[in-house]
């Protein structure tokens, strides 16, 4: 256990008939990287919805979750703080770039505008504030979807295999700013993934579920 | 598995109850207050005690048997056609362009209400209606209408063309949604490699999933098939009409004793139906058989047969297709007609005499079709969106049972307990004002309204929410911020469905409001029996363009509001 981070004490999913399917145990620090590999269906996603509050009430999930020291177990999704970036970017279709990226900002911040335009900008997306998200390529979609997170200020990040529909050019900047970003946040990451180059890229520990 | 999202919100968590509660109440009332009568019990004059006199009386009515036989067999024959219509229809034409452009043209046609499109087919196929005038004297040497009684035929063959003509659409829509869910395209294809006729591979491969995800329409379109009035009111044989005629007169006779046998006869009609639809289910297991013995055969079906086949389920869904559009054009034509002297295929004189007399009842009674419309589909919305987040919240789809419950009063015949809620309001004295209606009509919106809105609302991607969740929207704002706009759509969709039904609702306007009530469908249908057709055009054009505009809109208002965002523009 520790007091700082992301804690996953002896969590254990299984489905609501007793069976199992996943378990395990993980301590990961802030600006520590855990990445999670296994072939598909042995549940690393089912692992980041338990994390998020959304598991399906046909999973059972014991263990404790804790992050910097709360207990997350009991708490709605909304107060969990617990960012998640998956590989569709799902930006809302229905909302322009700038209302997408300012979709994370905190209700009642001061200069909303201004928050959005320097987000934004630090993406390489200045002036992309009215354009219909549709109209981005991939990668462009990629960040802003990475700022949205950021922007709601999470205490942990998960990632879902977030890399996976880049372009292969695009996979390695991607890796880097989204590393960097969260170190910078000071961000504990747990990393879902197929790519051994994404664990790679992470530099952290690896882990590896059994099928 | 990524699953749920959120907490349901304590606030959805009444929805269902209110919405069963609303579906199975007035049923059960209605069920009661025609049992009760059937036997004796709630008599105008006070005098209760269980007796079987309305059941005498009945029977003792001269045409009942025929009545019941007509019943059945224009339901059962109508029912049949539009299927057969619609099965080879998607058979032979399902992927080619021939297909896409029958799906345009048979979709608008979900919105025409029944009484619409049978006052149209009266119009075309009438001894002096537009067929003959086209063809005449040219084919037929007719220079007077010529004595022939096409309309109201004693067989009810014009009933079952009217039937078809509004059911095969109905179908072929129930089927395009179901056809994606069992992947029709790559069964289809395996067949077509393996060298199978495409009709053939289609009844051997794809029929039997697709019939087990429609079948609860199916029943639906059955049971109104045979228990309708709107449509047998104005194609139906009269002497004897079919059953539902039958109770509808005594039902609304200023004789009070006569509801007695109506409501006897309404049991009567429950039963038909339930008979019927286990006839049905005997010829399901049948054609399951056949469909078994083909596929051990692997007889390939290709050739002549083939061709036939592929081209009667053309020509079926055309001419539903040009009945129902060509019905409405001669309405349209009839409210501007001067003066139209048969055979002219042609008004020799056009004028707005027609409009000008009757346009503003005719815009008077439209806007209160619309309120009331739009304030039960409103209602029905609602509450769905309400059963939908639920759903979301327990994380598991409606059971079958709850499937069951929302197709109840779509397959139980509306005249068996429709007479029944009547009565029993007016014993209680609540058979006043808007609110019995609009209860009434809920009734059958509420299950249009659900299956609308289901499968869009069930498929967005809950990847979304679990985004506004980690990024601290709570379930409210995740209603009104992601799931509303993004199905913003589907949901205007599922609006103008509840409204189209909501505008062709005879009879539980009729009843709930005891007459009172006039809507465009009970003033196009009273004006029928009158003759005059000018003025019928002009309730009926009223009455289809009335029950079209909200899918006018429904259409138009996401491209407004969402012109800027390509992503939303694909439904």
């Amino acid at each position: 256990m520790i007091e700082d981070g992301l804690s996953l004490d002896q969590l254990s999913i299984s489905h609501a008939d007793g069976k199992g399917l996943v378990q395990l145990s993980a301590d990961i620090a802030p600006r520590e990287v855990l990445s999670l590999m296994g072939p598909s269906g042995v549940g690393k996603s089912t692992i980041l919805a338990a994390i998020t509050g959304t598991l399906s009430p046909a999973f059972r999930l014991e263990g404790r979750i804790t992050l910097n020291g709360r207990v997350l177990n009991a708490l709605p999704p909304q107060k969990r703080r617990v960012g998640i970036l998956f590989q569709d970017h799902l930006l809302f279709p229905h909302l322009s770039v700038g209302q997408n990226v300012g979709f994370g900002l905190p209700p009642r911040t001061p200069d909303r505008a201004a928050r959005i335009q320097a987000a934004l900008s630090e993406i390489g997306l200045d002036g992309f504030e009215a354009r219909d998200p549709e109209t981005l390529s991939g990668g462009q979609r990629a960040r802003v979807a990475l700022m949205r997170m950021l922007l709601a200020e999470p205490d942990a990040l998960l990632l879902d295999e977030p890399f996976s529909r880049l372009d292969v050019g695009l996979r390695d900047r991607m890796r880097e700013l989204v590393f960097t970003r969260a170190r910078a946040a000071r961000l504990p990451v747990l990393l879902v993934t197929h790519d051994i180059a994404d664990a790679e890229a992470a530099g952290g520990r690896v882990v590896n579920l059994p099928e | 598995m990524l699953a749920t999202d959120l907490s349901p919100g304590k606030q959805w968590g009444l929805a269902p109850t209110l919405t069963i509660a609303l579906l199975l109440g007035p049923i059960a009332a209605g069920l009661l207050g025609t049992i009760l009568p059937a036997f004796g019990g709630m008599r105008p004059d006070g005098q209760n005690g269980f007796s079987f006199d309305p059941w005498t009386r009945l029977w003792a009515e001269p045409g009942v048997g025929q009545a019941l036989w007509l019943s059945f067999k224009t339901g059962f024959l109508s029912t049949l056609g539009a299927l057969i219509g619609c099965f080879l229809l998607i058979a032979g034409w399902q992927g080619t362009r021939v297909f896409s452009r029958l799906e345009a043209l048979l979709s608008p046609l979900l919105s025409v209400p029944h009484a619409a499109a049978a006052l149209g087919l009266a119009f075309l196929i009438a001894p002096s209606g537009w067929i003959a005038r086209l063809i005449s004297p040219g084919l037929t040497g007719w220079t007077r209408p010529p004595d022939v009684l096409i309309l109201q035929d004693p067989g009810g063959w014009s009933l079952i063309a009217g039937l078809m003509i509004k059911e095969l659409p109905f179908l072929l829509l129930m089927s395009l949604a179901a056809l994606p869910q069992i992947k029709s395209a790559e069964r289809m294809r395996v067949t077509q490699v393996l060298g199978y006729g495409r009709v053939r591979g289609w009844f051997l491969a794809v029929m039997p999933a697709l019939y087990t995800q429609i079948r609860l329409p199916i029943y639906a379109v059955l049971a109104y098939a045979m228990s309708n009035v709107d449509v047998a009111m104005v194609l139906g044989p009269s002497r004897p009409p079919t059953l539902s005629m039958f109770i509808l007169r005594w039902m609304t006779d200023p004789d009070l004793t006569l509801r007695a046998p109506a409501a006897a006869a309404a049991l009567v009609q429950l039963g038909l139906v339930a008979a019927a639809i286990m006839v049905w289910r005997g010829g399901e297991k049948a054609v399951a058989a056949l469909i078994n013995r083909g596929v051990e055969s692997g007889t390939r079906g290709m050739g002549l047969r083939d061709t036939a086949l592929t081209t009667i389920g053309l020509v079926l869904s055309l001419t539903a297709g040009i009945a129902v559009f060509g019905g409405l054009i001669s309405q349209l034509i009839w409210s501007f007609a001067g003066r139209w002297r048969f055979p002219d295929a042609l008004p020799s004189s056009f004028s707005l005499m027609s409009w000008e007399r009757h346009g503003p009842d005719a815009v008077e009674v439209t806007l209160i079709t619309l309120a009331l419309a739009f304030v039960t589909a409103l209602i029905a919305l609602v509450l769905v969106i309400g059963c939908l987040n639920t759903e979301l919240g327990a994380g598991r789809k409606m059971n079958r049972t709850g499937m069951v419950i929302l197709y109840l009063p779509l397959i139980l015949p509306q005249i068996a307990f429709l007479p029944g809620l009547q009565i029993l309001m007016i014993q209680i004295g609540a058979a006043q004002g808007i609110f019995p209606v609009v209860l009434t009509h809920l009734v059958f919106v509420l299950p249009y309204v659900f299956l609308a809105l289901a499968g869009p609302y069930r498929a967005l991607d809950r990847r979304y929410a679990t985004i506004g969740a980690a990024m601290g929207l709570g379930a409210v704002g995740m209603l009104w911020r992601i799931r509303l706009p993004m199905l913003l759509a589907p949901i205007l969709t599922a609006l103008a469905v509840g409204m189209a039904v909501s505008v062709g609702q005879y009879l539980a306007t009729l009843l709930a409001s005891g007459g009172r009530l006039n809507t465009l469908t009970t003033e196009a249908l009273a004006l029928f029996s009158g003759g005059d057709r000018r003025a019928i055009g002009v309730w009926t054009i009223a009455l289809a363009f009335t029950a079209w505009l909200p899918f006018l809109l429904a259409l138009m208002i996401p491209r407004i509001v969402y012109r800027n965002k390509s992503g939303l523009r694909h439904d």
